[in-house]
């Protein structure tokens, strides 16, 4: 039955590659190696609040010590929903990404923007819509921005199961304060950020899992295991990711899986600029002039939207965000 | 019935396969027959793939050669050169690789790429614990000690990935243990970025075993389901 599809299947990825192979080709030679001017970085939202000393280490509560009760329901819900947001989140979503693609191990994984650590901070004051956030509006812009997607609306059943799994990791944590290995760990600034050296970062330690395209890769069955880092089914043009610095600490932190820490600081950032300096969904923001959504959302030394790379003037023909229509 | 499906498949395969090598490279090498170099050898050193993969590549569990229908043809290829080059050992693989010409290294992985074979039958690891804790491993990691869970390279439900991160379902819990205390002793050394090594470095032989018995105790074809 699937005899004849197999083949077809064969000739197909035959063409993917070349196409593949043609793309990197072309990049190779396109890239300036030109430094993008550092200029101070944004204080992170939390900067305020307290800081408890490095050593000190939280460990949130293990999965058999959620409660048997409809409180559990709705943990264990929000651990699916997290886990596994492709199928237990669908209908706000609009790309390939789960929530674990970037919170690790269930968002249990210090340095990997941690639920636990997070919960603590909110609500705040976020710069990026200018009024105090609950955790809840927090995890709207992830579905927003890093999921491409919709917000669900507030105290829809998904929010409050990933507000209480996010509850539930933080028990007994002191509210309002930074613990060790909350957000990504923040890297020493470089002065430059080279491309042409990120491209090789990539195509060493990146592409294996990643895919020389940065489309990611799936299994037989469909499902994504290795998340795409640009393109439409990648985070879009406002998410957290698409600031080099971001991205730079997560990858240090945790990049190639089981190799955390093993890159330098130098491959780490020129990496992260390399992949955040591709097209990827519109932000979101965005109400039809480059200029103005780069004005009044982006801009700094991590944010290469609105600017010119390789030839490319990024967010410029970027596909719309959100959903694609069905 | 199986037979028959297998051949016709065998034949579209092959009229597919020799359009391809014509295209692509012109060569002769579309008159290699990968069948009968898997039933009878090459004539050379390279002695018959089926008496240790099976008829149909299911594989011989107890002795833990693997299965090899339906795996990824790079990644069987890529083994095959590893044997070759010693850099993945072994004794029995090593005089055979290298006793088949690049051609028929390529024609033999695409053949075994493309055969479907019942899950060979082995003695099941009676151990529910044993199994559980596999399970735990192979989906969830052990992230306090830098190990990212099996699934997170090979898929969930360990269908694989492309051609480095080869389907597990269906071996062999005697092979997935002997694959992974190859790559901690080092005899295997063939992996990219040397992700294996790390990653088996790390296990201990009780980890190593419940994840061989949570990989042997899959069926070759899963359910779809979501999040377990």
């Amino acid at each position: 039955m699937s005899d004849i599809a197999s083949d077809p299947k064969t000739w197909f990825a035959g063409v993917l590659f070349l196409a593949a192979a043609g793309f990197a080709g072309y990049s190779i030679g396109s890239y300036p190696v030109e430094p993008v001017k550092v200029v101070t970085a944004p204080q992170p939202a939390t900067g305020a609040l307290p800081q408890t000393p490095k050593d000190s280490k939280f460990s949130p509560p293990g999965d058999d010590k959620i409660p048997d009760s409809e409180f559990g329901k709705s943990v264990r819900l929000g651990q699916a929903i997290f886990y596994d947001t492709q199928n237990n989140a669908e209908e706000f979503i609009g790309n390939s990404l789960q929530c674990s693609n970037c919170h690790l191990d269930k968002g249990r994984q210090p340095d990997s923007a941690p639920l636990w650590a997070a919960y603590l901070v909110y609500p705040a004051y976020r710069a990026k819509n200018g009024h105090v956030n609950t955790f809840q509006e927090r995890l709207q812009g992830c579905f927003e921005y890093s999921m491409n997607g919709k917000a669900p609306p507030l105290g829809d059943k998904t929010l409050v199961a990933l507000e209480s799994y996010a509850y539930f990791l933080a028990k007994g944590a002191p509210t309002g304060t930074v613990l060790p290995g909350q957000g990504y760990p923040k890297l020493p600034r470089p002065d430059k950020f080279d491309f042409a050296n990120g491209k090789e970062v990539y195509s060493q330690k990146c592409a294996l899992c990643h895919g020389a395209d940065g489309a990611g890769q799936q299994s037989p069955d469909g499902q994504t295991v290795f998340p795409p880092l640009w393109g439409p089914k990648s985070y879009n043009w406002g998410a957290g990711m698409s600031s080099i610095n971001n991205a730079a600490g997560f990858i240090k932190a945790n990049m190639p899986f089981s190799q955390g820490n093993t890159l330098t600081d130098k491959q780490a950032w020129d990496v992260a600029a390399y992949i955040d300096s591709h097209e990827r969904p519109q932000d979101p923001r965005f109400k039809g002039s480059l200029a103005e959504t780069q004005k009044e959302h982006h801009g700094g030394a991590y944010d290469l939207y609105g600017t010119t790379v390789g030839g490319v003037t990024l967010g410029k023909d970027s596909v719309p965000s959100g959903p694609l229509p069905q | 019935m199986l037979l028959a499906r297998i051949d016709r498949r065998h034949q579209l395969k092959w009229s597919l396969m020799a359009i391809c090598v014509a295209l692509e490279v012109s060569n002769p090498a579309f008159a290699l027959d990968p069948a009968s170099i898997a039933r009878s050898g090459n004539g050379d050193a390279a002695t018959a793939c089926s008496s240790c993969h099976g008829d149909h590549g299911e594989g011989l569990p107890d002795n833990g050669f693997p299965r090899l229908a339906g795996l990824d043809s790079r990644y069987l290829r890529t083994q095959l050169e590893a044997f070759a080059s010693g850099s993945r050992a072994n004794e029995i693989m090593h005089p055979i690789a290298k006793a088949l010409s690049s051609d028929e290294r390529q024609s033999l992985a695409s053949y075994y790429s493309g055969l479907i074979a019942p899950k060979a039958p082995q003695q099941a690891v009676d151990d529910d614990k044993l199994i559980a804790d596999g399970k735990s491993i192979a989906l969830d990691g052990i992230w306090n000690k830098g190990l990212p869970g099996c699934s997170q390279c090979h898929a969930k439900l360990g269908l694989g990935v492309g051609a480095s991160f080869p389907r597990l379902a269906g071996q062999s819990s005697t092979y997935i243990g002997n694959s992974l205390a190859a790559w901690k002793d080092g005899s295997r050394g063939n992996d990219p970025l040397s992700l294996m090594a790390g990653i088996a470095s790390k296990l201990d032989q009780s980890q190593i075993d419940a994840v061989a018995a949570y990989y042997g105790s899959l069926p070759v074809d899963q359910p779809e389901g979501k999040t377990p």
